[in-house]
């Protein structure tokens, strides 16, 4: 009996506490108006930066120009026509054709998928391997945070790009290989930021009183620490997206990622640097299309952490 | 201070035994073997064997691990399986082209980036800060090779102003530098900005105004100082993605330095170059990053003083 009275009690100040908290959070948000909802963020957003908010309308048209590539492009990216070949920007081929009478635009459509594929998901598979490391580092401390931590530092030590050439000698060129070497390589730096998020929120009032109640640290961590790292995440997510595009595009142009006969912008660009004085829309429109992919995303996540994110401006 | 020299290499030591340690397995999970890979598939069995026994190759991994780092740390980084000659020679040779142009790069990042941000901060909010800062995304978003094929189809076949390749004068580096500094450049006009208009804020900015000196006086004599800090440690960290670009430079412009040697050995499935190649770049910016954790103490009195 004495310890059901000793849990009630403490139960009771864990619910006083959280009024208190309740109170004192209902005093701020009546401080600063009301609280900001999802709805609220966007309109700001909106408002705040007009290049974000046009940004995000240019990533959802690029997003639905390749999610419908087949109906969006008219020629058939991989049908080659020797006969056509290399022929300059017209009204038939809009950015002209390459070396084998494949028509740019239809391949540059094309290669959006590539890239918007490997923006995404190596950046969310290397931000979910990075945050459940960091949660893990963060919360509870000691030999696990400290190996964990060590291996972040010796990941970020390598030129990203180099690593993910090693990755791509070892297990060979293609995309799938780059998906496993991106997401293998950029989990630390997340890692990093989740710990130093977790560090802090660890202290806060209302995991101690989740730990007090006898709350397990699984639920602790998902269900208190990691939606409070979210914003974080989201913009974090937002600007990954665009390296990640970079590194494909990078590691293509180097030949050691995405092999012909694949419409990848980086593989474009290097087969139309043999004809760049010659034919220079042939490896300056993938270019182009990279630079407007990365930028919007550039824009957007930048947008972002100015109205979601105060942790990661200080930074 | 020589104390806290004396730390910071004590961290790196376990980082750098990290790196090797990774690229090592990473390089020797590849399938098939070396030696076959190196030969060819016609080539005698026995021969193969007996070239695995000299290259050490037939041995326990962990040997060879331990025997590796035992030869890297009197500098020996094996030899080229393709062009048989001595890895740390090879690297060596070509190291100097890549350091000449990551200067250059440097230098024109730092001239471009501080200017355009310093232009920004004083125009905070207005039009011309606006238009540098979006720049500057622009110019962070632009892959490498595309700001290198653009100079090079501009500026060496247009208007013929400079070589179109090459390496040995200082006109032949000057777009390669360009191309390598520019997203630096964008890096460092952001953090610049940002830094001198939260600066700008602070109470002694306030006492320099009201002494009566001129705008100009308190930015270059108290604010910068200040704003800089951030900036120069920024400039160290950002080796690591220079050297990254470097790699891409140097096959648009035809530079033999450290990118191009890592390229090819890939290429040519050349194990020890490769590997002696990532390994000697994550030194340098292992390096790098001591460096800029010691400059940002020695630049900062507070941090000085108080460690």
């Amino acid at each position: 009996m004495g310890t059901d009275m000793k849990r009630e009690e403490s139960q009771n100040k864990v619910l006083e506490i959280a009024d208190l908290k309740a109170a004192a959070f209902e005093d701020t948000a009546a401080q600063i108006g009301e609280e900001e909802t999802w709805c609220d963020q966007v309109k700001k957003l909106v408002r705040q930066n007009k290049l974000a908010a046009f940004s995000a309308i240019l990533i959802v048209v690029i997003i639905l120009m390749a999610v419908f590539a087949p109906l969006v492009s008219p020629y058939d990216p991989y049908a080659q026509a020797l006969k056509d070949r290399l022929l300059a920007p017209c009204s038939a081929h809009w950015l002209g054709t390459d070396e084998l009478g494949r028509d740019m635009f239809s391949r540059i459509i094309y290669g959006a998928r590539i890239s918007l594929t490997i923006g995404l998901v190596p950046t969310l598979i290397s931000m979910i391997i990075g945050t459940v490391l960091g949660l893990i580092a963060g919360y509870y401390g000691g030999k696990i945070d400290f190996a964990i931590m060590r291996m972040a530092d010796v990941m970020l030590a390598f030129p990203s790009l180099l690593l993910a050439m090693v990755v791509m000698y070892t297990m060979g060129g293609g995309l799938v290989n780059i998906f496993i070497a991106l997401s293998l390589v950029n989990w630390a730096g997340t890692a990093r930021i989740v710990r130093a998020q977790t560090l802090s929120l660890k202290e806060a009032e209302y995991v101690e009183a989740a730990r007090s109640i006898g709350v397990k640290s699984r639920t602790i961590l998902l269900r208190h620490i990691l939606p409070n790292c979210l914003p974080s995440l989201i913009v974090l997510f937002t600007l990954n997206i665009p390296s990640a595009i970079l590194s494909e595009s990078s590691l293509s142009f180097l030949g050691v990622g995405a092999q012909p006969p694949s419409a990848s912008w980086g593989l474009a660009v290097v087969r139309g640097k043999k004809y760049l004085f010659t034919e220079p829309w042939l490896s300056i429109a993938p270019s182009i299309a990279i630079m407007i992919i990365v930028m919007a995303f550039n824009f957007l996540g930048d947008g972002l952490r100015d109205v979601l994110d105060p942790y990661l401006k200080e930074q | 201070m020589i104390k806290n020299v004396l730390k910071r290499i004590l961290i790196a030591i376990p980082v750098l035994i990290g790196v090797v340690l990774i690229i090592f397995i990473m390089l020797r999970i590849v399938p098939g073997d070396p030696v076959t890979t190196m030969m060819g598939e016609h080539v005698n069995q026995a021969v193969i064997e007996k070239v695995s026994r000299e290259m050490g190759l037939d041995q326990p991994l962990y040997v060879q691990f331990f025997k590796y780092v035992g030869n890297a740390l009197k500098g020996d980084f094996g030899t080229s399986y393709r062009l048989n000659r001595n890895v740390t020679k090879i690297i060596l040779d070509a190291f100097p082209n890549t350091v000449k142009l990551s200067v250059c790069a440097a230098v024109i990042a730092w001239l471009i980036g501080i200017t355009a941000g310093i232009v920004a901060a004083i125009n905070q909010n207005r039009l011309l800060d606006r238009l540098f800062m979006g720049g500057a995304l622009a110019g962070v978003s632009m892959p490498v090779f595309m700001i290198a094929l653009v100079l090079q189809y501009l500026f060496a076949f247009k208007f013929k102003w400079f070589p179109v390749s090459g390496y040995d004068s200082l006109a032949c580096m000057i777009l390669p530098a360009i191309a390598l500094g520019w997203n630096s450049a964008g890096s460092i006009a952001r953090m610049t900005r940002s830094n001198l208009v939260e600066v700008m804020q602070d109470d002694y900015i306030r006492t320099a105004r009201a002494k009566g000196l001129m705008e100009s006086g308190v930015i270059v004599g108290h604010a910068l100082k200040n704003a800089m800090l951030p900036v120069v440690t920024m400039m160290a960290l950002q080796i690591s993605s220079m050297l990254s670009g470097a790699v891409l430079t140097e096959s648009v412009f035809g530079i033999p330095g450290i990118g191009r040697l890592a390229v090819n050995a890939i290429e040519n499935r050349d194990m020890p170059l490769l590997q002696g190649t990532v390994i000697f770049t994550t030194i340098l910016v292992i390096i790098g990053n001591m460096i800029a954790d010691m400059l940002y103490s020695v630049l900062d009195p507070r941090i000085r003083e108080g460690a």
